[in-house]
């Protein structure tokens, strides 16, 4: 056995060595972009040397190599989808099909068909080798016709500067037109100059950088006032005070636009409180029925959206607009449901309503748990709504929040619009104002009462499409957010939805402004005692209903 | 015709049922499965009440123990914690129960544990946890902080080159314990205190976005940050959605998480979770001839071809091969019997070695670290050269750095002081 593998050991040496040859040699007459196919062999097959380090110096000497072929093989690599045959060690292309694997020569680009996991197996790498081969397809891609590939290859690329990508900044900084890209190039070739540059070179560079927000340039310039041994690694008091002065200015404005996140996160907690107190605003606040199933027709909305998405895999970029119409009518329904079967013989018990729904909360949750397993269902977030939308390095807003954000807004405005412009917001507005008087001019109360707890009920089922963005979708999903959902509807004035409104989005500002500072835990609590001293203070909430039905 | 075929099949079965029942009653040893089959904790704890299950059934295929059956004794404790302590007492004395299999949370266990020891159980406790406890009857199969934590840390910082840490967990005694040992072990090998972040947040957390931008700018301050991870089950998915997002990949600021296995990733979409690390003493993706005959049967058992297995799995194979091999080798399934015999006990982990049962009634293990992969599985990128001896009472708390366990005839205690060589005699 150990003779297998100190012969593999020695033939992947042979290997670099042989391609380290070749690649001195290349002759000249080759068309740029292709190599020969056995010496493009020869480095590929070094890239599955057991050694990791090893393999890092193949990784290196192989993007070296003028080829087209080298990127979709660095790229490859480093999305695990490099395997390589057990039965001759040929390199391949694999594309997990069902439960058999498409593979494709590297070299030759002709097809193997499916084979079976079991003969082929995924070229090894870890963190380090992700790093090298980050850094590798960033210089093949800095030609990139897309800019931002070109940023993000760049972004790379001046996190490790040396004389060669000192030269390669150097020769794309004339042709670069791309105003991102060309700051980084600048920010590349400034910290160039702060380790190799002359004096004043060094302070143009600081001086440079000072304006700069790239953690790259942070780490630079801290690195200057690094003490060993009692004495500063950066000898140059000059260099020293200026750096010093340009983190200060960088600091600034970093604090700044802190202040800018913490704004963001906190309107995008307020926005998930918000979407899930509205329908509760509703319930609870216009028909004041006490209803503890509400976090679990939250749930019903987010297993509605895994169920969406179950049925229409091909198209989960597309899901998400399929998923909020069909969770509000499952909501909704399950909620006319409840009206009908429960809550309408509990009218005026507060105590019994509460109870009962309790109850329903339960089974709602059990019921999940016997059809969908007591595991947590893996929703997919669509790639819209993945990654961030970078403002400078220093600030980037998520795409998920700022998305659910809007959402929130939407559906507020949807639902102020359904209240007062509709003839069914006419009749809703009217019974939880006087019943009997509603009653005696036609209109049909029980109906209403229906429609208004399954509208309350569809927005919560709305609300839990946004919540399965964000968090697990399983059974406990609705109670996380039930005890939120009623502090903000009790906070902003029950049966007032612009209440509702300020007071979530007022809470989820708190709550970020008090967590950094206090912690995750304290925070929560911190806020919840506000809140009881608000309500002590002014127990119909910031903005109280008024007129003669709010008296009783 | 179908429905006679039925009505027949159900009058074999319970005939079946009566016969086997009655053969049951004759002798058999009855073996006490304590693990939540419902509430927060089922989601974790039902995969090990199969695992125990398949053993009883493979174990019974063999032959059984000293010639006769075993018969697994099912309770559900609710992930209620002080039903757990009732379940108990159900087991040990009404259902007569020579050993039990159990527990998840550590609050669970520490309900159990005066109950066990009033009436003399035996407790096989299969679950990562943070040590600074040792109990005559109980059996620490799991991984204690100096065979999970301590190897992982070691990993980043000497491998990985990691200067500045960030310690996060969620409110509870596991995690404050186990960074507590973190911190103090930090600090003694000249990590100073500014380099280490400490964050706590509520079980079930699941706004992430000031923590994981905290953490961004904690890691933007030059040298190389790592994320120590303690936070519990669900809570995981958010912030790894979050990381994701905020665009922390794996390279930058690794996260190494001591509660994240292979179960826990098969419900979680892990493609920005690549290369983040974890620590455990077992992956499913260990290539040994063990494991894959595990992995098999336990496909086979539960009737599903896309269930994983994960460390407490093994832990759980240990800890039962371990009991069975104590019982053949006392020749009883005696509580005191057994509790002397074990010590010593060698079985094969399903790693490729053998775990041995200490005196302090923890085992030996190999400490492994896998990055995730795109499949939810884990690459083995590091592990210990020999298996390590979990320890009881951690080295790096003052308060416990002079305690020792040792069951064994002379010494009997499970926190013997060094320094004052007395035996407090309180065993939790």
């Amino acid at each position: 056995m150990y003779n297998i593998i100190s012969n593999i050991k020695k033939n992947s040496a042979m290997l670099i060595f042989i391609s380290l040859l070749m690649l001195m040699f290349r002759s000249p007459v080759i068309n740029a972009g292709t190599i020969a196919n056995d010496v493009f062999e020869a480095s590929l097959q070094s890239l599955n040397v057991k050694s990791l380090s090893k393999k890092r110096e193949a990784i290196k000497k192989f993007s070296a190599l003028d080829d087209d072929r080298v990127l979709p093989v660095l790229t490859a690599l480093s999305t695990a989808s490099l395997y390589y045959k057990k039965s001759d060690k040929t390199i391949v292309y694999a594309q997990k099909k069902d439960d058999l694997y498409d593979i494709v020569n590297v070299v030759s680009g002709e097809s193997y068909g499916q084979v079976a996991k079991r003969t082929i197996k995924k070229i090894r790498i870890n963190n380090r080798i992700r790093r090298v081969l980050r850094a590798a397809i960033a210089g093949l891609s800095l030609g990139s016709k897309d800019a931002d590939v070109r940023v993000s290859a760049l972004n790379e690329i001046i996190k490790e500067i040396d004389d060669d990508s000192y030269a390669l900044l150097l020769s794309r900084q004339k042709v670069e037109t791309d105003s991102a890209a060309l700051d980084l190039i600048k920010t590349g070739l400034s910290i160039y100059a702060l380790d190799n540059g002359e004096k004043t070179e060094r302070l143009t560079a600081i001086k440079y950088m000072a304006d700069s927000l790239n953690p790259e340039v942070r780490k630079k310039l801290a690195l200057l006032l690094v003490k060993e041994n009692n004495t500063y690694l950066e000898e140059d008091a000059a260099i020293r005070a200026a750096a010093k002065k340009a983190i200060k200015n960088i600091e600034n404005n970093v604090e700044l636009f802190g202040l800018v996140e913490t704004t963001f996160f906190g309107l995008s907690l307020g926005s998930v409180l918000v979407l899930s107190a509205i329908g509760l605003a509703i319930t609870f606040g216009v028909m004041g029925v006490i209803n503890m199933a509400h976090g679990e027709l939250m749930m019903i909305g987010a297993y509605t959206t895994y169920v969406v998405q179950m049925l229409m895999p091909n198209h989960i970029d597309m899901s998400l607009f399929v998923a909020v119409p069909a969770a509000f009518v499952v909501a909704g329904l399950f909620g006319i449901a409840i009206e009908r079967g429960v809550i309408r013989f509990l009218y005026g018990r507060p105590l019994e309503t509460l109870l009962a729904t309790f109850g329903i909360s339960l089974i709602l949750q059990q019921l999940v748990r016997s059809v969908f397993s007591p595991l947590n269902r893996s929703v997919e977030t669509p790639s819209w709504m993945s990654g961030s939308l970078e403002i400078n390095s220093v600030l980037s807003l998520t795409y998920n929040r700022l998305y659910i954000i809007v959402f929130a807004l939407i559906v507020f405005a949807v639902l102020l619009m359904i209240l007062k412009r509709t003839s069914l917001g006419l009749q809703v507005r009217a019974v939880s104002q006087n019943r009997p008087m509603a009653k005696a001019m036609g209109i049909r109360t029980e109906w209403v009462d229906s429609l208004t707890f399954g509208l309350g009920s569809g927005i919560a089922g709305v609300a839990g499409v946004a919540l399965s963005q964000l968090t697990n979708v399983g059974p406990n999903l609705g109670q996380t957010y039930i005890i939120d959902s009623f502090m903000v509807v009790v906070f902003g004035g029950v049966g007032n939805l612009w209440g509702t409104l300020v007071a979530g989005l007022s809470l989820g500002v708190a709550n970020k402004i008090l967590e950094p500072w206090s912690g995750a835990v304290l925070a929560k609590i911190l806020v919840l005692v506000f809140i009881i001293l608000f309500i002590q203070k002014k127990p119909r909430g910031l903005f109280p209903q008024k007129g003669r039905s709010a008296e009783n | 015709m179908k429905k006679v075929r039925l009505l027949k099949g159900m009058i074999a079965a319970s005939a079946l049922m009566v016969v086997t029942q009655m053969a049951q009653a004759a002798d058999t040893i009855k073996v006490g499965v304590l693990h939540s089959l419902s509430g927060t904790m089922a989601i974790s704890e039902t995969t090990l009440k199969d695992t125990v299950l398949m053993m009883i059934d493979e174990q019974n295929k063999k032959g059984g123990v000293l010639g006769k059956k075993l018969e697994a004794v099912v309770v559900d404790p609710a992930s209620n914690w002080p039903l757990f302590a009732e379940k108990t007492r159900e087991l040990i004395q009404k259902k007569k129960v020579d050993v039990i299999f159990g527990c998840w949370t550590s609050v669970s266990r520490k309900s159990v544990l005066p109950v066990l020891e009033e009436l003399n159980g035996l407790l096989f406790y299969p679950v990562q946890y943070e040590g600074e406890e040792s109990s005559k009857n109980v059996f620490y199969t799991g991984a204690a902080p100096n065979t999970q934590a301590i190897p992982a840390v070691d990993y980043l910082m000497n491998e990985i080159g990691v200067k500045r840490w960030v310690l996060a967990g969620t409110d509870y005694v596991y995690p404050r314990t186990t960074n507590k040992i973190l911190e103090a072990y930090l600090k003694a090998k000249g990590v100073k205190s500014k380099d280490i972040m400490i964050n706590y947040t509520p079980f079930g957390h699941s706004d992430w976005q000031g923590i994981v931008s905290d953490v961004k700018k904690f890691g933007s301050k030059g040298k190389k940050t790592a994320v120590v991870s303690t936070i519990n089950g669900d809570a995981n998915v958010p912030f790894y959605k979050e990381l994701g997002n905020q665009g922390v990949s794996a390279e930058d600021i690794p996260v190494v998480a001591f509660s994240v296995g292979e179960e826990e990733l098969s419900g979680i979409d892990t493609k920005p979770l690549v290369g983040h690390l974890a620590a455990w003493n077992y992956f499913q993706s260990v290539e040994d001839e063990a494991n894959d005959k595990f992995i098999a049967s336990w496909k086979k058992f539960i009737k599903d071809k896309k269930r994983v297995t994960n460390d407490p799995m093994e832990a759980t194979y240990i800890g039962f091969n371990m009991w069975v091999k104590a019982v053949e080798k006392a020749g009883s399934t005696k509580s005191d019997a057994v509790q002397d015999a074990i010590v010593g006990v060698s079985v094969p982990n399903l790693s490729g070695g053998l775990s041995t049962m200490m005196s302090n009634h923890h085992i030996t293990k190999p400490v492994l670290i896998g990055e995730i992969q795109k499949d939810g599985q884990f690459e083995i990128v590091w592990q210990t050269p020999d298996t390590v001896v979990g320890d009881a009472w951690s080295d790096y708390l003052p308060g416990s750095k002079d305690l020792i366990a040792d069951w064994r005839a002379p010494l009997s205690c499970g926190n013997y002081n060094v320094k004052t060589a007395k035996c407090s005699g309180q065993n939790f």
